[in-house]
Formats: structure tokens, C-alpha cells, sequence
């Protein structure tokens, strides 16, 4: 039988490790899995890389993980925005070690690593300080820049409904980066704001259930 | 000088925003180019988090916090409107299908260099967001900008000092002074806003003015 639901975020966030490389889905504050972000603060783990879009803003889950140093490296393509006030504060002390990724290279890179796929050539950056030390082509005329996967040991995403089987569907623009994200990491814990009992129609899942690891609900849409 | 206050800059723009448009965005003014589409045209708007179809600002009961645009503003969906994930947002974008990309600037120079997402500050993080992508494969890159900045630092240059965006990817400019089109020779005159001789934009402004 299978059945990916577990109990609560505690047991769903149990198997992270010091040093793993984890993916946090979501954009803004739309998607983003805060639950399971609070979990991963209470369990302690430090020394994490973080990619995700964004690197949090004012005092939310991702923020607190920053403020309690238990980051050492960001992947992110937006790290500054309105409130970002942790990550500022640790990037000027010098205690995070930022790479700044386009946000469609890093999307792309995402799914190389989730579909076997050994890196592409992309024209975003070409000509560009985010280009400088990597391998450029010309390929018909068109500049590109050589993009490598970007795999993880975790990916900690957000859906609006999931069945046993880890088959999800979101809702609205918080979809972004999370069915991405499922697909890249070995192991994918999905929060989700409805656990069903039933199957999900076919028709409707976004990310199949082969994707993702574990679920746990957590009702709250932030 | 009479330079257009910040609604004035994004209704002209929006002039030439023609009917049946794929129009990206960005965050800051460019969003507002949205308010000032003249009536009679249908234009769908692209935000780069997953939705293509964007609508105005939600009144309260219909607000949805996981309805967002890039600026993370709640928004709503116009009739035809579609929803996706990244990967598919950004093939959108590089892969030629949009028509038009609205993006603030820094800087711009007249061999059509944007500038737009770091500074020389060393401790302010840069973040590109998806300008890159979006100047890698929209045909049609307009900047939307102050002509210079508010210590009076031109903007509108000859070659670029902060770090590029993209090289050679800007059409046109569009400034609180006059609008712009990017030509091999340089920066081609198309209007000036209402009140402004040539003379006087010529003279705030670093790159060469042709006519």
C-alpha cells in the first residue's frame, strides 16, 4: 500500500540533516511552506543551504532561520526586498555566502536536475557579470551561457490539496517554484492545506504523487 | 523644464500598448502602465509567479492571499486568464512569446545597454529577479524611468557604469522628459512631453538626442 501522509510537521521534517542542500518553494509570501519552516526551526539543524526565490522578509519562517544562523549559503534570485531585513543583516556581516541565479535559470536548473538532464545553454545573462567564469556558445547567431542542474537533499513545498498517494494541485500563484522543486530533490515534503481521502481527480493533479515523499497537513493558508 | 509626474510617464506608455498585447510588467511604475490602457483594447498582462491574465487590485471581499503579482501586490484574473509554474512562466518569456516587457531602470545607454539590478555598493545585495530572462527573449524591452536621477545624476547615457542587464536588448526609453527609440545611430527622438524643447532635454542629458 501506499500512503505518504504523515501525522504532524515534526515527524515530516525528522529526516533533515546538518549541511543538507534544501529548496524552499514559493514566491512573495504566496506558496511558501511555513509550517514546515517553523517545524525545521524547532528541529535545529544548522549549516543548511538554502534555494528558494526569495530569502524572507520581516520576521516570517524563513526570515527566523536566517536571524538564527542556522543558514550558511542562500541560492536565490530576488535575495532583497521590502523587509528582507535578516538576510541583509547576515549578508553584511559576511556570514551567508549568497549565488544570485536569474529566476528562470534557476527554475531551469531545477528541472534539469529533477529530469536527468546535464545542464543547457540559456541566452539570460549572456554578456553579464552573472555569466563571468562559465562556459558561452554562439549557437545560430544567439549567445548562451552553459547552466548546470541544480539538484537538493530536501525540497520543502506548499499545496493547497494532496491524497495518499502525494498527488498535488495548488491554488492560484502559489504554485511557482513548488511543482519544480518536487521533482529535484531526493526527498520532497510536501505541506498541504487539505489532505484528502479520496483521490484527487486525475485530470487535476499538478504534481504527481511519484514526486513527493511524505505529506502533512497544515490547514493554515497564510 | 516640465517633466511628467509618475502617472503622466506610465499613460504615455501606455499609448503604445497596442490591442491583443503579451505585456510583462515590472515592479515599481511599470506596474502601473496597467491603469492607463486606453479602452476599446484587450491586453494581457504576464506577471513572472505563474499567472498571465492579470486584473486590477482585488476589492476586500475578493481578496486572496495567494493571488499575488511579482511586486507580491494582491491582484485578480481577468476573463481568459491562465495559471502555471515557473518553468512555464519562464519559457514564456524566453522563448519569445510575449510581445512587450515594461522594466524599470538604473541606467540605459544609446547602444540600448540596460542597467537595472546592481549597484557598485558593496553591501547592498544585488537581486536580478527575472530582468534577465525577460531582456534575453521579449522582442520588445521598454524602460520606464526618470530621466535622471534625484540628485540630477544623468541615467540616460552614452555606456552603462553599473553592472548590465543585457547588452544591445533595450527599444525604447520612456522618461518623465520624452520618449525614446533605440537605433544603431543611438537614441532617436520620438516625442517630447508637453512643454520641453529639445534643447533643454539635450541639455540634462548625457547621451546624444537624434532627430
Amino acid at each position: 500500500m501506499i500512503d505518504k501522509r504523515v501525522s504532524d510537521l515534526a515527524t515530516a521534517v525528522a529526516p533533515i540533516f546538518d549541511g543538507a542542500v534544501i529548496m524552499v518553494g514559493g514566491f512573495g509570501t504566496s506558496g511558501i511552506p511555513f509550517g514546515l519552516l517553523a517545524a525545521l526551526l524547532d528541529h535545529g539543524t544548522r549549516d543548511l543551504t538554502i534555494i528558494a526565490n526569495n530569502a524572507g522578509t520581516g520576521e516570517d519562517a524563513l526570515a527566523l532561520l536566517l536571524r538564527e544562523n542556522r543558514v550558511s549559503r542562500v541560492i536565490c534570485s530576488y535575495p532583497r526586498s521590502p523587509g528582507s531585513v535578516w538576510f541583509e543583516k547576515r549578508y553584511e556581516e559576511g556570514l551567508i555566502e549568497l549565488e544570485v541565479v536569474p529566476q528562470g535559470t534557476l527554475a531551469e536548473r531545477i528541472r534539469a536536475a529533477g529530469s536527468g538532464i546535464g545542464g543547457f545553454f540559456t541566452p539570460t545573462a549572456y554578456g553579464t557579470l552573472l555569466a563571468e567564469g562559465k562556459e558561452t556558445r554562439v549557437i545560430d547567431g544567439v549567445g548562451y551561457v552553459f547552466e548546470k542542474p541544480l539538484p537538493a537533499d530536501f525540497a520543502l513545498i506548499r499545496a493547497e490539496q494532496a491524497d495518499r498517494w502525494g498527488n498535488l494541485r495548488y491554488h492560484a500563484t502559489a504554485r511557482n517554484f513548488n511543482p519544480v522543486m518536487a521533482m529535484a530533490a531526493k526527498h520532497t515534503i510536501a505541506e498541504v492545506r487539505i489532505l484528502a481521502d479520496e483521490p484527487l481527480e486525475p485530470e487535476s493533479v499538478i504534481t504527481p504523487g511519484i514526486f513527493v515523499n511524505s505529506v502533512v497537513e497544515f490547514g493554515v493558508r497564510p | 523644464m516640465k517633466p511628467l509626474d509618475e502617472n503622466g510617464m506610465a499613460a504615455r506608455l501606455a499609448q503604445d500598448i497596442p490591442d491583443g498585447a503579451y505585456v510583462n510588467l515590472g515592479i515599481g511604475l511599470p506596474n502601473r502602465v496597467a491603469h492607463f490602457v486606453p479602452a476599446g483594447r484587450e491586453v494581457m498582462y504576464h506577471t513572472e509567479n505563474g499567472l498571465l491574465g492579470v486584473g486590477p487590485v482585488p476589492r476586500t471581499e475578493q481578496e486572496d492571499p495567494e493571488l499575488i503579482n511579482a511586486s507580491k501586490k494582491l491582484v485578480t484574473m481577468v476573463p481568459g486568464a491562465s495559471l502555471f509554474d515557473h518553468t512555464l512562466s519562464f519559457a514564456m518569456m524566453r522563448g519569445n512569446h510575449l510581445s512587450i516587457a515594461v522594466l524599470g531602470a538604473y541606467q540605459v545607454a544609446e547602444n540600448g545597454d540596460l542597467a537595472n539590478w546592481a549597484t557598485l555598493e558593496q553591501n547592498f545585495p544585488p537581486a536580478v529577479g527575472g530582468a534577465m530572462d525577460l531582456v534575453a527573449g521579449v522582442p520588445q524591452i521598454y524602460a520606464l524611468m526618470r530621466h535622471n536621477s534625484r540628485d540630477g545624476a544623468p541615467k540616460v547615457l552614452k555606456r552603462c557604469t553599473y553592472p548590465l542587464t543585457g547588452a544591445g536588448v533595450l527599444t525604447r526609453v520612456y522618461t518623465d522628459l520624452c520618449v525614446l527609440e533605440v537605433t544603431p545611430e543611438g537614441f532617436k527622438l520620438i516625442d517630447l512631453a508637453e512643454g520641453n524643447s529639445l534643447e533643454e532635454v539635450q541639455a540634462v542629458t548625457e547621451a546624444r538626442i537624434l532627430t
